[in-house]
């Protein structure tokens, strides 16, 4: 069981960290920060847990990025420039998931954008820990000098996840009964002032609420003081987002892989892919045109052995056509589940390929996403 | 305190006449989590010491486990295959992984002992 080699001065703490410690967390690096891979109940536990009740996450290693600008129209089609994904349509309240594309083609990063109720030239992102200073340095590379980009290192964010989110929080705040899937709104949480945004990573109905850092540790424990909600860590959120069929950074898409590959074109809507107007739109125009050389697909691996990031995908006569990005044991599905990427050819569900593990080619149909049926609320 | 002996990478065995049974510790199982599948050798496969003999994989992470003594696999627990989760509840007992007919039985000298072992696990912390 070796650990990944990390020097523990280095890594960066969220504000709940000595909070997680309390709860009986094991913490690990990820992404630079030290943070809780399971509470004491351990993985399945939480992953069910989230399935069935809800699930209280830890986001706050993740990046919260403000860009202002002097109105919606003008901040739009500056941030329309860098993400594919219809920014100037986007109502006031309404929540976006886009992606970074880089001048070639491929994914920096894959990011959520909100425009707030209230402010007037103002979008938030939600960007991934691992890329953000990334992320911030390529906005304002490419972003015009009168666009201001605000790295909030001051806010904290936690995901309230599961089918009883809801009855949690409707009766601190009844009005998030009509807030619909991709939808926020501000308000008072418990008596703390919160965006709250009706979105998430598991599959499943829920919230992200992002709020100043010194207040989060009391939402956190106002929050888990109902039985219906527990704490879950970062070895559950992967385990619920494959299963999901939701992407993980780093794995599933990166530079080399295009939203078309990855199957994210559904977020890229008719007026943009007819103006091609952002950056590495080449690429994508070319995959529109041709078909993809490839695509991201589920994998169902037969027998009970998980397979895993990095291995091998071969067709049935034994050439090696593609690899896994992500793969572990659905404990809802309560069978190994990954994702990976294959020739076009081979991307119809039903195609049976091998996945090597240990040398051993293990039988696997190439399934559709997701594995379990996402419940947002519409 | 048991009479069982430990290897550093975390493997328990038992000795009886020239079988030894072993699997993974407690203290293993602990930090693996949830364990969703077990891959064992074949019966008649031979290790020597150290030799990579079994694979446990978690919801995490695979894992190898190492033949803590030389020898011939006499048996497997085929409870496993169908409830790789026994490890977790009973990994020094029932969750038990292989037997191996030990050819140097001397090697035995070098594992630690329950109380070693302990010392070894605080020392690693």
């Amino acid at each position: 069981m070796p650990a990944e080699p990390v020097d523990p001065a280095t890594l960066r703490q969220t504000p709940l960290a000595a909070l997680h410690r309390r709860l009986g967390a094991r913490m690990v690096p990820f992404a630079g920060y030290e943070m809780p891979v399971q509470y004491q109940t351990g993985i399945v536990a939480e992953h069910v847990w989230t399935r069935t009740s809800v699930g209280l996450f830890d986001v706050s290693h993740m990046g919260q990025i403000v860009l202002g600008g002097a109105d919606h129209p003008t901040l739009a089609a500056a941030l329309e420039r860098l993400v594919p994904a219809d920014i100037a349509g986007l109502e006031p309240g309404r929540i976006r998931y886009t992606q970074f594309i880089a001048s070639n083609g491929g994914i920096i990063d894959d990011l959520m954008v909100t425009r707030p109720t209230a402010e007037q030239g103002t979008l938030m992102l939600v960007v991934n820990a691992s890329r953000k200073a990334i992320d911030e340095a390529w906005l304002r590379e490419n972003l015009p000098p009168e666009i201001t980009v605000t790295l909030r290192e001051d806010r904290a964010l936690v995901a309230l996840q599961g089918p009883r989110a809801q009855e949690v929080i409707g009766p601190l705040w009844p009005a998030t009964q009509n807030l619909g899937f991709m939808t926020a709104m501000p308000g008072s949480l418990a008596g703390i002032d919160v965006h709250l945004a009706r979105s998430g990573y598991t599959g499943e109905d829920g919230f992200e609420i992002s709020l100043a850092a010194a207040e989060v540790e009391a939402l956190f424990e106002k929050l888990l003081s109902d039985d219906r909600v527990r704490p879950v860590g970062l070895g559950a959120r992967d385990t619920l987002r494959l299963e999901a069929g939701l992407c993980l950074y780093g794995q599933d898409i990166d530079e080399s892989t295009s939203p078309i590959e990855a199957g994210l074109g559904w977020s890229i809507p008719a007026r943009r892919r007819q103006a091609l107007d952002f950056i590495g739109a080449s690429r994508f125009a070319q995959e529109l045109e041709e078909g993809p050389a490839r695509r991201r697909v589920g994998l169902a691996p037969q027998g009970r052995m998980p397979v895993r990031h990095g291995a091998e995908i071969r067709d049935t006569d034994g050439n090696v056509v593609g690899l896994v990005t992500s793969g572990g044991f659905g404990p809802t599905v309560d069978a190994p589940v990954a994702m990976g990427y294959v020739p076009a050819g081979q991307a119809a569900p039903g195609t049976v390929v091998d996945v090597v593990v240990r040398g051993k080619p293990v039988p696997t149909v190439v399934t559709r996403l997701p594995f379990v049926p996402h419940r947002y609320r519409r | 305190m048991s009479d069982l002996k430990f290897t550093k990478d975390h493997e328990w065995v038992r000795v009886e006449g020239n079988i030894a049974t072993f699997g993974i510790t407690e203290h293993a199982q602990d930090q693996l989590g949830d364990i969703v599948f077990v891959e064992l050798p074949s019966v008649g496969a031979a290790f020597a010491q150290g030799d990579e003999a079994a694979v446990v994989e978690s919801v995490k992470a695979a894992s190898e486990v190492y033949a803590p003594v030389s020898g011939e696999v006499t048996e497997i627990n085929g409870e496993l295959e169908g409830n790789p989760g026994l490890v977790n509840k009973e990994a020094q007992g029932g969750g038990w992984f292989v037997k191996l007919a030990m050819s140097e039985p001397a090697e035995l000298k070098g594992l630690m002992s329950e109380a070693e072992y302990q010392a070894f696990l605080a020392e690693s912390v």
